[in-house]
């Protein structure tokens, strides 16, 4: 049992949990304060005021907005990964439907492409390539690891074969405006106001939808789903299919803010995103998690990548300890739940 | 005989053999013995590294973290040589197996004892041993150079017509064979991924078949880390970079299931030559070096889904003929 991490939604359908709702208030608070979004946002509060305390102009509203552009387009990825995740599969082919995006993306605009059939043609890409992805898995239903490792070779293999060592940089004037431009008082990166938008459809569909609930049941026991009428090959194409889409989503922002694309583009940025849906407290294992948790850790991945960078540290030591903090999230929460689980079980 | 063509290995062998004979059909000086012993030196990494991946996979976990295992043990293997050139060039094996075998037991034990799920496990280490190499290097490549003149040779010594890192994978695959068919520890690790519960059981302990696969895909990494940094002459943080995949791609096209509890050695060996004949055939063929991710990525989509496929034939004979 202590495999397993709880968070404070899934209750409904986590009839294995040990601790019953607490009663008394102050079990409530304590349970509250233990619980994953505490945990992690503490985390975040703590990096806030590292990176504050380290660069005095880390506060101002503009540097903090500025801030969230290095993580916004991996988040908006970990939205639909959640679902992914919850429903007990895995994604890795994300950055790879990222360079496909970007691919087409660019040859339209090396033929003059205006920038309305740019983002068509980048969302419809990446729709189909999760389309792709979410056939095979659920036709053959073949585990999801397989079938986005090859497509993930493949996806980036087209990008590599069309592009070679070339790169498209011509792009519509507009076209900028998407992943570079301010909205709200010229303060707000439109990317932020985007990822909002995901985040709060992710919510709503998690939390208030019947499909929401499906993906929590998928994810505990599928056959037991299917058994109870869970249309399940249709939840799992619909939630890769998401997945590509925002993938695509992705692709526009990332392509217009840099103004190019080559075959490299995003590489690795699978993993980030994955990092970030489990460093949210979404169980690799499936079946539990929640859209906050992930949004916290988003920020605090973004923002801790932030201050390291202001204090002048290189890549791959930010990446040590992206690892390291990856360990001990997941280490720690079990650890005290451990020790929290002992006496009451005796009870 | 029916039997052994039966078998998913046989299938592949012959596939192989096929796309070795066309592709020479193109160009004859393929199939010549210069051109094969190319394709096997090409290859012996891939082979080392993806036994080891082999294991993990056949607990129903992946190792992410090779790829960084053998940038680490390379750059380590290459500072010791660059600044203490009297150690002995054939100690640098057992140096760079210890170390792999070191960071393994490290995944290991995040997943026996803090039961995190192999892929975040080594997702986490990935990065953080990639990181080590960039401390320990502060940033610099260690090249060519700065390595003596044995150490270079260690892949390349002759033995029998065969390269050493050759010989070096033959002997692992042998190794590995015998291991997984032959040892109670090999036979408990196929218990383990075939059915956790029931292996549990039967008195298989979790946390050593775990220990065990990702501290001997850790020490095979390490192995192959020096063996890659001295064939190409070169140590730096992005040593091997993404080969990770490329060793699940072997064990992938090899036959083996993530789903845990299927798999051979023989599965494996052939998927990776596969993988180092068609990276070769392509430059023979006159075909750009940009298409080779493509081409894997339909390979293993083609695997993965014949191998489904096949599966669920023969559960499908398999019920059939209980019903009678």
């Amino acid at each position: 049992m202590s495999r397993e991490r709880k968070t404070g939604e899934e209750s409904l359908v986590d009839g294995s949990r040990l601790i019953a709702p607490s009663r008394s208030p102050g079990r409530r608070i304590a349970h509250f304060l233990l619980s994953w979004e505490s945990l992690i946002f503490i985390l975040f509060l703590l990096v806030v005021s590292v990176n504050s305390l380290l660069s005095p102009v880390f506060l101002d509203p503009s540097n903090l907005f500025d801030a969230t552009l290095n993580f916004t387009e991996k988040a908006i990825i970990a939205m639909p990964m959640i679902f992914v995740i919850i429903l007990g599969d895995i994604d890795i082919s994300v950055a790879s439907i990222i360079a496909l995006s970007a691919l087409f993306m660019g040859m339209a605009g090396a033929h003059g492409a205006p920038t309305i059939a740019l983002a068509g043609i980048g969302l419809g890409v990446g729709l189909l390539a999760g389309l792709f992805n979410g056939f095979l898995i659920s036709r053959f239903d073949i585990p999801a690891i397989a079938v986005t490792l090859g497509t993930m070779s493949l996806f980036r293999g087209i990008a590599n074969a069309v592009l070679g060592d070339h790169a498209y940089t011509k792009f519509p004037a507009d076209f900028g405006f998407l992943g570079q431009g301010y909205a709200i008082a010229n303060l707000v990166p439109l990317e932020l106001l985007v990822f909002v938008a995901i985040a709060a459809v992710a919510v709503v569909i998690l939390n208030l939808t019947v499909f929401g609930r499906y993906s929590y049941a998928i994810g505990n026991n599928r056959v037991a789903a299917k058994f109870s009428g869970v249309p399940v090959a249709r939840v799992r194409v619909a939630v890769f299919a998401a997945t590509g889409l925002c993938s695509g989503l992705s692709a526009i922002l990332l392509t217009s803010r840099i103004g190019s694309c080559n075959p490299n583009i995003a590489a690795g940025w699978e993993l980030d995103v994955i990092t970030m849906v489990v460093l949210g407290g979404v169980a690799i294992t499936g079946g539990k998690g929640n859209v906050l948790g992930v949004i916290i850790a988003a920020f605090l991945l973004g923002f801790m990548k932030f201050g390291l960078a202001v204090v002048n540290v290189q890549g791959a030591i930010m990446n040590v300890i992206t690892g390291a903090l990856l360990i001990v999230a997941i280490l720690l929460p079990k650890g005290i739940e451990a020790a929290r689980h002992r006496p009451i079980r005796t009870r | 005989m029916r039997r052994i063509l039966k078998r998913r290995e046989s299938t592949l062998l012959i596939s192989l053999i096929v796309l070795v004979l066309l592709v020479s059909l193109r160009s004859p000086t393929f199939i010549g013995p210069k051109s094969l012993n190319s394709i096997l030196n090409d290859t012996s990494a891939l082979i080392i590294v993806a036994l080891g991946q082999s294991l993990v996979i056949l607990i129903g976990g992946i190792d992410l973290s090779v790829a960084s295992v053998m940038a680490f043990s390379g750059m380590v293997t290459a500072l010791l040589n660059q600044h203490f050139p009297g150690i002995p060039a054939w100690a640098f094996l057992p140096i760079a197996a210890a170390l792999g075998a070191c960071l393994g037991s490290l995944s290991g034990a995040l997943v026996a004892f803090g039961r995190l799920p192999p892929l975040i496990a080594t997702i986490a280490t990935m990065s953080i041993y990639r990181g080590f190499v960039y401390v320990l290097s502060r940033g610099n490549w260690v090249l060519a150079r700065d390595m003596s003149h044995s150490f270079l040779a260690i892949p390349s010594t002759k033995m029998l017509g065969l390269s050493s890192m050759v010989w070096v994978a033959i002997l692992m695959a042998v190794a590995a064979g015998a291991f997984m068919r032959l040892s109670s520890s090999g036979r408990e690790v196929y218990a383990f991924g075939g059915n956790k519960v029931a292996a549990n059981f039967a008195g298989v302990s979790e946390r050593k078949v775990e220990m065990l696969v990702l501290t001997a895909s850790g020490l095979l990494a390490g192995l192959a880390g020096v063996l890659w940094v001295s064939r190409y002459g070169m140590a730096q943080s992005e040593t091997a970079s993404g080969f990770e995949m490329q060793t699940v791609a072997a064990c992938v096209l090899g036959g083996m299931s993530f789903v845990g509890g299927s798999g051979s050695v023989i599965g494996v060996v052939i998927g990776a030559i596969f993988f180092g004949v068609i990276n070769n055939a392509l430059t023979v063929i006159h075909i750009s070096p940009f298409f080779q991710m493509v081409i894997q990525g339909f390979i293993i989509i083609f695997a993965v889904v014949s191998n489904t496929l096949i599966d669920r034939r023969n559960q499908m004979k398999l019920v059939a003929r209980r019903k009678i």
